[in-house]
């Protein structure tokens, strides 16, 4: 009688635990379909593949410059005027990111895009782009010293940042990403999903 | 109609809430101190500020200064005895004069934030301000002479 009774209470710790492991992936995960990573390299490296060629495409990567002035034009060529990242990411004395930048984009060709959070990665973050391997990239985007301590769930959710999303609205004139952000969106989140492996190279 | 707080005076305004601030204060408020230059945000001729900060009017538009406080270059001082506005004047900064209400604007965020600045600070701070007849140097060193004065002053702008 008593080995059932101590059966009972170890059967019912587990269930507790299995249950709170449950609500806490749930939880974790902010969505109401709990985070499945099921490892698997080749589909993963795969996955990064598409992600590398649209972070560096003109419309991520001018504002993931390696220095800290921003990146201009298809040919991602230094920002006219020189503005300077500052501290948190939005500009200097009296050239911060939004003196031009409107909370929307202006009218015609050749004027500023916009957006209501336009910034550069602040200085103590500054996600550089510019000039990194697909491998560097891979591992700087999951490593939290280096992305501002986001887990996979801000990760995730990262895919729809207003600014990343303004990526396929620059304005008049600006090229596209290499895929819609639907597609990226898809590859990003497979390429989580699957162990978030670095290339090779 | 919209209500814009501009030099510390209430306008209400019959403006399309897209149209830029510049022709707002140019046109309807008849403030013509404030330049058009290039209409992209590329010169600065249009510098204004908002709230404290130096934006481009020619490409803001009225409804995002609505409620806020506007500062035109009449509006920097109240007998243009503004630190930049006498240093301007004592090193003969203009010569055609049309984009220096625009410099004197980004100058006195840049004095506001760094009451000593470098050249280097003066570099970064006014590089989006462009000056066609190339006062450069005279700028810097009228923005070097209004940060004495302003310290003699003994204060920030």
């Amino acid at each position: 009688m008593k080995s059932f009774v101590v059966m009972g209470i170890i059967l019912c710790m587990i269930g507790l635990m299995a249950f709170a492991m449950h609500r806490e992936q749930r939880s974790a995960a902010g969505l109401t379909t709990p985070i499945v990573v099921k490892k698997d390299s080749i589909a993963s490296v795969k996955a990064f593949t598409a992600v590398y060629k649209v972070l560096m495409s003109p419309r991520c990567m001018n504002c993931h410059p390696s220095g800290d002035i921003p990146l201009q034009g298809d040919d991602s060529h230094l920002h006219t005027m020189f503005p300077k990242r500052g501290k948190d990411g939005k500009g200097i004395l009296a050239m911060k990111c939004a003196n031009c930048h409107q909370p929307e984009n202006s009218p015609g060709l050749h004027t500023p895009p916009g957006n209501p959070n336009w910034h550069l990665p602040p200085a103590d973050m500054k996600m550089v782009f510019e000039g990194k391997t697909p491998r560097q990239l891979a591992k700087q985007l999951i490593d939290p010293e280096q992305n501002g301590h986001k887990d996979l769930k801000k990760l995730i959710a990262h895919a729809d940042d207003g600014l990343v999303l303004a990526g396929w609205n620059m304005g008049e004139g600006r090229t596209l990403p290499p895929v819609s952000h639907a597609a990226f969106k898809k590859a990003w989140i497979t390429w989580l999903t699957t162990g978030a492996y670095a290339p090779k190279k | 109609m919209i209500n814009l707080n501009v030099n510390h005076k209430v306008y209400q305004v019959d403006a399309d809430p897209n149209m830029p601030l510049l022709w707002v204060i140019r046109d309807l408020i008849g403030l013509t101190g404030t330049k058009y230059g290039c209409g992209v945000a590329q010169c600065g001729a249009c510098v204004v500020h908002l709230n404290g900060e130096a934006v481009r009017s020619c490409v803001t538009k009225v409804s995002r200064a609505e409620g806020q406080q506007v500062t035109t270059i009449e509006g920097l001082s109240a007998q243009n005895n503004h630190p930049l506005q006498v240093a301007w004047n004592e090193e003969n900064v203009p010569q055609c004069g049309y984009c220096h209400s625009g410099q004197i604007m980004s100058a006195a965020v840049l004095l506001r934030e760094k009451a000593d600045p470098t050249d280097q600070d003066i570099d970064d701070a006014m590089a989006g301000n462009l000056c066609r007849c190339g006062t450069y140097l005279r700028i810097r060193k009228a923005i070097h002479l209004a940060a004495e004065l302003q310290k003699k002053e003994g204060g920030s702008v």
